[in-house]
């Protein structure tokens, strides 16, 4: 207890960026991810190959490669220089937008056939189609999926920990310096991992409950 | 599937989708060229970049790295699935002191994210006297990690079946291990393929975790030779390098899980696809709901 309390300081900013790894790129993850789940299921041929290109290339590409390209390769390249949290943010969507459009298409290829049928058969053109009647029913299916994602994203923030980021995962490193047992430190940083994740797995469990199906 | 979602297109639906496919090839081409350009421009593609891969010294120590890193993946795969039938049989038990111990078990090591074990192992353990080599720091908190989550693949496959399987074998008079060992277990596994082998998938990737508590894997050496000034600091040239060697051997590892999957459902199996293994390369999350299983009772 004491050496949370004695390095409270490094264990708040640690976790507060953490959270604010975690949020914004889910936010992004969201919007790039539902982009390049639509494209999987658009009419359009080429929109389909490149958004299966995308998801299988980035899926099969190891999250702490990305990081480390963002984090030493982008420097090199004389584009506007921006810090390693927001280079870590954007590796991160990048990865978790492949997962949440994995997601969103399960999501749709869950909503009946006929829903889509009957949508057509009214005369509803494709986006109408996806926005009225396939998207919101498709939206309850997604939420447990999703927020396994979310708890997935959550995890792999600590990636960022080495790649220059003061978050969770590089609060050993700090508390180090300062001399503090490194097993005691790494322990409650786990932890509190699991409270967290254990929390993100009750909101899971309670949208589950609100929106389930009965099919 | 995803035909259901519009009509055939006709002539006018068919003009637009072309143009629309026109576009999207144009913007596609635009990134990839604008960041080609951007590497040419900062002067990546320069051949004084790329000659430190001609010698065969480090092109040896390449194989080394990738050595280093498929040997790391093979002992966590092999640990892995073994630990993961274990706690997965364990939550199965009739035996609340076997069961509930490796259901926190799973709980808990599914949510600590696998660097961070790493961590425990790497920098941890020595304060209390325990020290090991970074190899066996990246392999135990794979092992931690996907075993648990292998776990709950494995119960999750069991639990499956059809009830009459495990009817069928008590009625018979097997035991109850016997019943798990022989009857139960093979048909999970065999449902389960290609999510289990989608999870090992997770465990190559994850092995480049290694590079953060210092193993000397492919991102390590890829770090170190761009790093080297005299010979231009390559780290662009060393990222490729490394980085299409790691792709590769996921997607040749995803390839096989994919055929793995076809085969078993041309052979009219029931099979869980790996797609709905959402373990996002490390989360699995503390809830349950992380394998989403198809209904069941069709085949059987």
């Amino acid at each position: 207890m004491d050496v949370l309390i004695n390095n409270s300081d490094l264990f708040v900013i640690g976790f507060r960026n953490t959270l604010v790894l975690f949020v914004f790129s889910a936010i992004f993850a969201l919007i790039l991810g539902t982009i390049v789940g639509a494209m999987r299921v658009s009419p359009v041929g080429p929109m389909r190959m490149v958004g299966t290109a995308y998801v299988n290339l980035v899926r099969n590409t190891p999250l702490t490669l990305l990081m480390f390209f963002f984090a030493f390769g982008y420097p090199k390249l004389g584009l506007p220089s921006i810090d390693y949290l927001q280079l870590a943010i954007v590796a991160l969507s990048l990865y978790t937008a492949t997962y949440v459009a994995e997601t969103v298409r399960a999501g749709v290829n869950t909503v009946p056939v006929g829903q889509a049928e009957a949508a057509r058969a009214l005369g509803l053109p494709f986006t109408k189609t996806m926005s009225l009647v396939v998207l919101p029913q498709a939206f309850r299916a997604v939420i447990p999926p999703m927020m396994s994602v979310f708890i997935a994203l959550l995890k792999n923030t600590t990636i960022a920990a080495g790649f220059s980021v003061q978050e969770a995962g590089a609060i050993r490193a700090y508390a180090s310096e300062r001399g503090e047992p490194a097993l005691v430190v790494l322990l409650w940083v786990a932890l509190i991992f699991v409270i967290l994740v254990w929390l993100l797995a009750l909101l899971q469990r309670y949208l589950e409950k609100k929106w389930s199906l009965t099919r | 599937m995803s035909s259901v979602l519009y009509d055939a297109p006709g002539p006018r639906a068919r003009a637009r989708n072309r143009v629309l496919g026109i576009i999207t090839v144009l913007v596609v081409i635009a990134i990839i060229g604008g960041i080609l350009y951007k590497f040419w421009e900062a002067n990546q593609f320069a051949p004084s970049k790329w000659r430190v891969f001609t010698f065969p010294l480090v092109q040896r120590t390449i194989l080394e790295a990738a050595g280093a890193t498929l040997s790391a993946f093979a002992v966590a795969a092999v640990g892995s699935l073994v630990v993961g039938v274990l706690l997965g049989l364990g939550r199965l038990s009739q035996h609340a002191w076997l069961r509930l111990p490796c259901l926190v078990i799973v709980e808990v090591f599914r949510a600590i994210p696998v660097l961070i074990l790493m961590m425990i192992m790497y920098y941890g353990l020595p304060t209390i006297g325990i020290k090991m080599e970074p190899f066996f720091a990246v392999v135990i908190g794979l092992v931690l990690y996907n075993g648990s989550v292998l776990a709950e693949v494995f119960r999750a496959g069991v639990q499956s079946l059809p009830k009459g399987q495990n009817e069928a074998a008590q009625a018979l008079g097997l035991r109850r291990t016997q019943v798990l060992w022989i009857i139960l277990l093979p048909q999970a596994t065999r449902a389960m393929l290609p999510v289990i082998l989608s999870q090992l998938v997770v465990v190559l990737k994850d092995t480049a975790l290694g590079f953060i508590v210092t193993f000397h894997e492919l991102l390590y050496y890829a770090k170190f030779l761009g790093s080297s000034f005299t010979y231009g600091s390559p780290i662009i040239p060393a990222t490729i390098v490394m980085g299409s060697i790691y792709i590769v051997l996921c997607l040749a590892l995803s390839g096989v899980a994919k055929l793995v999957e076809l085969r078993l459902k041309r052979g009219g199996r029931r099979v869980v696809p790996a797609a709905s293994n959402v373990d996002a390369g490390g989360p699995g999350g503390g809830g349950g709901a992380a394998i989403v299983l198809p209904s069941t009772q069709k085949g059987g």
